[in-house]
C-alpha cells in the first residue's frame, strides 16, 4: 500500500515537474522571440541590395515583412497554433519548422548519444584502470591528458574533428570526457577509501563483490546525476561544434536561423535546445535526491 | 602544494609577469603591417613570423595575453558578484523566492545564448574605440557565465542556515541583514574565492570559443581567441608551426590555472 | 589458413578494381559532383534570386538565346534566329521545332507566350522579370505561326537580348509544371539540407559536332556545403569536382599542392568598393556630413589608400586596382580612357589641405578643429574585406585620419544602410553577373533604392547627380550601342571625378576544376567552372580512387 502511494507521488511530482519545464521552456522560446526581433536587423533581407529590383518589387517585399505582426500577437499565434502541435513556417528556408526539427533531431541527438557514449566508456575505463594501479605516474598522466583536453576550445576541437575526418560525436565526446574523467576518478577514490569497504576487503571480499555490493550503490545516485549533466554539457556543446563542423544537425539549424532572424525558427529551436537542457538537468536532480533518500 | 602545483603556479606568474611588461617587451605596435613580409616564417625581426597582414605575431601575441589575461578575471568577477548575491539570498531566503532564482538560473543556463549574442553585438554603438568593445565583450560572458555557481553557492548557504551558530545568532534576535551580512558571507568567502578562480579559465575558454566564431574580440585587438581564427588551415600549420604558439600558450595557462585551484565538482 | 585469406583478400580486391574500371568504361560520362553554397529557394526558373537556385536554373533551364560566358556573344538556343525591332521594343523569334520537355511534353511556341506573361505579370516580384520592367504598361505577346513569337514591350529596353539569357522556358501545358525543363539535365532528387540531384535530359535538343546527343554527364550531384573550408577540404580528398568560384586565399592554398586544378581566368567583374554616407537626414554629427560630402575629400581618401598594397597582400596578387564601376574585363563597355588610381599620400594631403583640412602633430583636424575620424562597416565573416580595412587603417593614418573598423552580419548592416542609416562608411563588393550596365540602372538613378550612399532622393541633391540620372536615362533609351557606350562613358568619368563610390579592387575569376573532369575552359563570366556542363565528361583518372 506505502509502496503504491509512494509510486503515485512520485509519479504526480514528476508529471507536475514535467510541466513546469515546458511552462519554463516555452517562457525561455518567447523571451528568445523578443530578444531577437527588437534586435537591429529584424525584418531586412540580404536580397533587398540586389539592384535588378523596381522599386515597387522592393516596396512589396518590405510591405510583406510590416504585414508581419506585432510582437504580442505574434506570442498569441503562436502559442494557439502550438496547441495544435503546428510549429509555423521558417522564413528563410520555406519549409514546416516541425519537418525541419524532425529531420535534424536525429542527426544531433545521435551524435551526442554517440558522443557521451565515448566519453563514459573511455572515462570509466581510464578511472577503473587508475584504480587498479594506483601508481603515481598513472596518476600524472591521466591528470595530464584530461586537464589537456579540457583545456581545448571545443572550437579547435571541432576543427581538428574536421580535419581529421572524424564523425562529430567524436568531438563532443572529447569535450565531455575530461569533466566525466575527474569526476568520476574522485567518486570512486573516495568509494573505495570508506571504512566499511576496507573492513570489507579485511573480511576477504573480492573486489568484483565490493565493486557491486558496497561501491555502486552508494556511487549510483551522483553517477546518475552525472549523467543528466553530462548530457547537457553534450548537448550544449553539440550546437558549436555541429556548426563549426557543418553537420546537417540542430546547431547548423540554429545558427542559420540566428544568422538570418528567422523568428518561428529561433523560437522553436530555443524551445526544444531549452526542454532538452532543462530535462537533463531535472534527470540529474531528481535522480541525485530521490536516489539518495531511497537508499539512506 | 605539491610540486606539481607549485610549478603550475610558477607559470602562471611568469606570464601574468609578461603581460605586465608586454609594452615594454613588445618589438612593434600590435596593428603596425610590415607590408614586405606577409605571412613571414621565424627570422631575427620577427621571432614568431608574421601574420597574413605582415603584423609581427610576438607582439600581437604578447597584446593578446595582455587582453585575454586581464579582462577574464574581469568578467569572472562579475559573474562571481552576480553568482553571490542571487545564490546567497536564494540559499539564505528559501522557499519560493529560492524556486524561482534556481530556475531562472536553469533556464538561463539552457538558452541557447551563442546565436543570440550575435543580435546583442548589434545592437553596439558603432563608434565605441576597441578597447571599450573589449571590455563590453567580457562584460556580455560576465552577465552570461553567472549559472555554473549559482547552485554551488545556494546549497552552501543551505548549509551554513542550517549551521548551529547561526541558529543561536537568530535566536538572540539578530536581523536578518545583519545575518546575511555578518554571518553568512564570511563564512561563504571561501566559496565565493574558489569560484572566481575556477571562473578565470572557463572565461578564457569561452573567450576563445567566441572569437573563433567571430563573436569575440573585434580586429584589430589580438586576443588569444582571435590569433586562433587562421586554424582551419591545417597544412600552412604544419608549414609554419610558430602559429601554434598562441593556442599552445593558452592551453599552458588554462592546465596551470586547473591544476593550481582545488578540484572543480562537476555535480553539487 | 593464411593462404585462403590472401587468396579471397586478392580476388576481393580484383572484384573492386574492375567494379571501378566497369564505371568509367562504359558509355556513360559519369557523375559530376561539387557544392551549393545554401539551399535553392525555389525551383521555378521565373523566381531565382539567389545564388543557388541560379546554378539549378543553369543547369536544367532552356533559353531562347544564350550568352557564350567564353565568347562573350549571343547563341541562338531554343530560338534558332531572333529579330529586335522598333529601337529595342520588340523582339520576334523563330523557334526550334520538334522539341520536347524532360517529361516528354512538346515545346511550342505557347511555352514562350506562356512564359513571357508570367514573367511579366505585375504580381510577380522577381530580379528577372523586374530586369525587363522599362516602362509602365503590358507586356503583348504575339504568336503569328508555330514557331515564331513576337513580343513587344511599353518601353524601349536596353540590351534586350542579352536579358533571355536568364528566362527559362516553362510549359503551358505539362503536368510537371515548373520541373518539365528543356536544359541539359533536370531535376531527378532534392533532399532538403543535403543535396540535389539533376540527371541527364534524354530530350535535350542540342548535338555535340559528331552528332552525339549532349549532355555527356549522366548526372551532376550538388551537395549544400556552406562551409568553404569543408568545401575546400573535400575537393582536396577528390570528393567534389570542381569549386566554382574559388577565393584568393583557397586558390593559393591549392596552388601550393596541386598546380593544375586550379584556373586563374584573369579579371573578373566583381569590385569591391567603399562609401560614404551622403545622406542628409543620417544621424551623424554635422561636421562627419561636411567632411563625407566635400568631394575633395572623397578624392583625398582615394588617392591616399594603397590599391596594390590591398591586392598584392589581401588578395595575393589575385586582383587589380579598380578603375571605376565597370571592370576591364566588360571590352566593350569598360571606359580605358580612365585614369589609373595613383597611390600619393602627399597629393592627398595637398587636396585635404586645399578643402581646409590641417595636419597637426600627426592628427588631421578639418577647419572646425575636430578630429578626422571615423568607423567603416563591413560585414562579419568576410576576412578579405576585414583585412582591406585594416591595411586602410595604417594608409589613412599616414594622412592623419583615424578609421576603426566595425564588422556586422548583414542583416544589422543592410538595415543601417537601407534604413536608419546611422552608419559613416560602408566596404562591401559588388557581385557583377550581367555585362550591360542597364542593369546598374537602379545604382546612378538618384531617386533610387541602390544609390547606395544617398538613396531614394526626392530631387538629385547635387548637379553631378543630376547628370548621372540624366545620362541613365539617355542611355537606356538610345537608339545605338555606340550612343549608350558614350553616355555610360561619361558616366563612368563623372563617378571618376566625384569618387560616391571608392573603387578599391577587382578580382580574378578563379575557380578549381580537378584533373578527372574532360573538357572544362574556367571562363571569367559566371559561371566559371560550368558554364558548359553539356559537354563536360568525367575521364578515368587514378585520382578518383578516394570517390564517394
Amino acid at each position: 500500500m506505502i509502496k503504491e502511494e509512494k509510486a503515485a507521488k512520485l509519479f504526480r511530482h514528476a508529471l507536475r515537474r514535467l510541466l513546469f519545464l515546458f511552462c519554463l521552456g516555452i517562457g525561455g522560446a518567447l523571451l528568445s522571440a523578443t530578444l531577437v526581433r527588437f534586435a537591429p536587423g529584424y525584418g531586412v533581407q540580404e536580397r533587398e541590395l540586389d539592384p535588378r529590383w523596381s522599386a515597387q518589387s522592393v516596396e512589396a517585399l518590405r510591405q510583406k515583412q510590416v504585414l508581419r505582426e506585432g510582437l504580442a500577437s505574434f506570442y498569441f499565434h503562436y502559442l494557439s497554433a502550438l496547441a495544435h502541435g503546428d510549429l509555423g513556417e521558417s522564413d528563410s528556408l520555406k519549409r514546416p519548422v516541425g519537418e525541419l526539427l524532425r529531420q535534424r533531431l536525429p542527426t544531433t541527438g545521435k551524435s551526442v548519444v554517440r558522443g557521451l557514449g565515448f566519453a563514459w566508456l573511455a572515462a570509466a575505463l581510464l578511472a577503473s584502470l587508475g584504480l587498479a594501479s594506483r601508481g603515481w605516474l598513472y596518476e600524472a598522466s591521466s591528470t595530464a591528458f584530461s586537464s589537456l583536453l579540457l583545456s581545448l576550445p571545443s572550437a579547435v576541437v571541432a576543427m581538428l574533428a574536421v580535419h581529421l575526418r572524424t564523425p562529430v560525436f567524436c568531438a563532443i565526446g572529447v569535450v565531455v570526457f575530461p569533466r566525466l574523467h575527474r569526476y568520476i576518478r574522485s567518486l570512486l577514490v573516495r568509494s573505495y577509501d570508506q571504512p566499511y569497504v576496507l573492513a570489507a576487503r579485511a573480511r576477504g571480499l573480492g573486489s568484483g563483490a565490493i565493486f557491486w555490493r558496497h561501491v555502486l550503490p552508494v556511487a549510483a545516485p551522483p553517477l546518475l546525476a552525472l549523467f543528466g549533466v553530462s548530457f547537457a554539457i553534450a548537448f550544449g556543446a553539440a550546437i558549436p561544434i555541429e556548426a563549426l563542423c557543418d553537420s546537417p544537425g540542430l546547431g547548423q539549424l540554429a545558427w542559420q536561423a540566428a544568422l538570418s532572424r528567422d523568428l518561428p525558427l529561433i523560437v522553436n529551436v530555443t524551445l526544444v535546445v531549452c526542454l532538452v537542457m532543462l530535462a537533463a538537468n531535472s534527470l540529474a536532480d531528481l535522480a541525485g535526491s530521490t536516489l539518495a533518500g531511497s537508499t539512506q | 602544494m605539491s610540486p606539481l602545483q607549485k610549478a603550475a603556479a610558477t607559470i602562471l606568474c611568469m606570464t601574468f609577469a609578461l603581460m605586465v611588461l608586454a609594452t615594454i617587451l613588445v618589438p612593434a605596435p600590435y596593428a603596425r603591417q610590415f607590408r614586405d613580409v606577409p605571412n613571414a616564417g621565424p627570422s631575427t625581426a620577427h621571432l614568431l613570423g608574421t601574420d597574413a597582414l605582415g603584423r609581427d605575431s610576438l607582439s600581437r601575441l604578447l597584446y593578446g595575453t595582455r587582453v585575454s589575461l586581464l579582462l577574464a578575471p574581469a568578467a569572472a568577477l562579475l559573474s562571481t558578484l552576480i553568482a553571490a548575491l542571487l545564490g546567497s539570498a536564494a540559499g539564505f531566503l528559501g522557499g519560493w523566492f529560492e524556486r524561482i532564482v534556481l530556475a531562472v538560473t536553469d533556464l538561463s543556463l539552457s538558452l541557447p545564448w551563442l546565436f543570440l549574442l550575435l543580435t546583442v553585438r548589434a545592437m553596439l554603438p558603432l563608434d565605441v574605440p576597441p578597447m571599450l568593445s573589449v571590455i563590453v565583450a567580457f562584460l556580455m560572458m560576465g552577465l552570461l557565465g553567472w549559472q555554473a555557481s549559482v547552485r554551488v553557492i545556494c546549497a552552501a548557504t543551505r548549509g551554513v542556515k542550517d549551521s548551529d551558530f547561526l541558529l543561536l545568532a537568530r535566536s538572540s534576535g539578530c536581523k536578518p541583514s545583519r545575518l546575511l551580512l555578518r554571518h553568512v558571507a564570511p563564512n561563504l568567502r571561501p566559496l565565493f574565492y574558489a569560484q572566481f578562480w575556477i571562473s578565470i579559465p572557463l572565461f578564457i575558454l569561452t573567450e576563445a570559443n567566441l572569437s573563433i566564431l567571430g563573436l569575440g574580440v573585434m580586429e584589430p585587438m589580438p586576443s588569444w581567441g582571435n590569433l586562433l581564427r587562421g586554424f582551419e588551415d591545417f597544412p600552412s600549420l604544419a608549414a609554419n608551426p610558430c602559429r601554434l604558439v598562441p593556442l599552445i600558450l593558452l592551453v599552458i595557462v588554462v592546465m596551470c590555472f586547473q591544476l593550481v585551484l582545488p578540484s572543480q565538482e562537476v555535480t553539487q | 589458413m593464411r593462404r585462403a585469406w590472401a587468396f579471397l583478400a586478392f580476388s576481393f580486391v580484383l572484384c573492386r578494381s574492375t567494379a571501378v574500371r566497369a564505371e568509367s568504361a562504359g558509355p556513360s560520362g559519369g557523375e559530376l559532383h561539387f557544392c551549393l553554397h545554401g539551399e535553392p529557394k525555389t525551383f521555378n526558373p521565373l523566381l531565382v534570386e539567389e545564388d543557388s537556385s541560379e546554378t539549378v536554373r543553369y543547369l536544367t533551364g532552356g533559353v531562347l538565346i544564350r550568352l557564350n560566358r567564353q565568347t562573350q556573344a549571343l547563341e541562338p538556343g531554343l530560338a534558332v534566329s531572333w529579330r529586335v525591332s522598333q529601337e529595342g521594343r520588340r523582339i520576334s523569334f523563330r523557334l526550334r521545332t520538334g522539341l520536347y520537355f524532360s517529361d516528354g511534353t512538346p515545346f511550342t511556341a505557347e511555352d514562350v507566350a506562356y512564359t513571357m506573361k508570367a514573367l511579366m505579370d505585375p504580381q510577380l516580384h522577381s530580379p528577372t522579370g523586374d530586369s525587363f520592367r522599362s516602362g509602365e504598361g503590358q507586356v503583348d505577346v504575339q504568336i503569328p505561326s508555330s514557331d515564331t513569337v513576337v513580343v513587344t514591350f511599353p518601353a524601349p529596353v536596353a540590351g534586350l537580348e542579352r536579358l533571355f539569357d536568364q528566362v527559362a522556358m516553362l510549359s503551358a501545358h505539362s503536368p510537371k509544371k515548373e520541373m518539365a525543363v528543356l536544359g541539359p539535365f533536370y531535376v531527378a532528387d532534392y533532399s532538403p539540407g543535403s543535396y540535389v540531384l539533376l540527371k541527364r535530359n534524354a530530350n535535350y535538343w542540342k548535338k555535340d559536332k559528331e552528332g552525339k546527343p549532349l549532355p555527356y554527364l549522366d548526372s551532376v550531384r550538388l551537395d549544400i556545403q556552406r562551409n568553404r573550408d569543408i568545401e575546400l577540404l573535400r575537393f582536396r580528398r577528390g570528393e567534389i569536382h570542381l569549386i566554382n568560384a574559388l577565393d584568393a586565399e583557397y586558390f593559393d592554398r591549392l596552388q601550393k599542392e596541386t598546380p593544375a586544378v586550379v584556373h586563374d581566368a584573369g579579371t573578373g567583374l566583381d569590385s569591391e568598393q567603399m562609401w560614404f554616407n551622403q545622406v542628409s537626414a543620417a544621424p551623424l554629427p554635422e561636421h562627419k556630413k561636411n567632411w563625407f560630402r566635400t568631394t575633395e575629400f572623397r578624392k583625398a581618401i582615394s588617392m591616399a589608400i594603397n590599391r596594390a598594397d590591398l591586392c598584392r597582400i589581401v588578395f595575393g596578387g589575385h586582383a587589380h586596382p579598380a578603375l571605376g564601376p565597370v571592370s576591364p574585363a566588360n571590352h566593350f563597355w569598360f571606359d580605358s580612357s580612365l585614369p589609373v588610381p595613383q597611390y600619393d599620400s602627399a597629393g592627398a594631403l595637398r587636396l585635404l589641405e586645399r578643402a581646409g583640412f590641417r595636419l597637426e602633430s600627426g592628427t588631421l583636424r578639418d577647419s572646425s578643429g575636430n578630429h578626422v575620424e571615423f568607423t567603416v562597416i563591413t560585414n562579419a565573416g568576410n576576412k578579405s574585406r576585414e583585412q582591406m580595412v585594416t591595411l586602410i587603417q595604417q594608409d589613412l593614418s599616414q594622412v592623419g585620419i583615424k578609421v576603426n573598423l566595425v564588422t556586422l552580419d548583414f542583416p544589422s548592416l543592410i538595415e543601417r544602410i537601407t534604413r536608419t542609416y546611422d552608419y559613416e562608411a560602408c566596404l562591401l563588393g559588388l557581385v557583377n553577373t550581367d555585362l550591360d550596365p542597364n542593369s546598374q540602372m537602379n545604382v546612378w538613378l538618384s531617386s533610387a533604392e541602390n544609390h547606395q550612399w544617398n538613396p531614394k532622393q526626392p530631387k538629385p541633391a547635387t548637379a553631378w547627380e543630376a547628370d548621372l540620372d540624366r545620362l541613365m536615362h539617355a542611355q537606356s533609351s538610345a537608339a545605338t550601342d555606340k550612343k549608350r557606350k558614350s553616355d555610360f562613358d561619361k558616366v563612368q568619368q563623372i563617378v571618376e571625378e566625384q569618387q560616391p563610390f571608392i573603387y578599391l579592387v577587382n578580382k580574378d575569376a578563379m575557380s578549381a576544376v580537378s584533373p578527372a573532369v574532360v573538357g572544362s575552359s574556367p571562363s571569367v563570366l559566371d559561371p566559371h567552372a560550368f558554364w558548359n556542363a553539356e559537354v563536360l565528361r568525367m575521364g578515368a583518372d587514378p585520382a578518383l580512387g578516394a570517390q564517394k
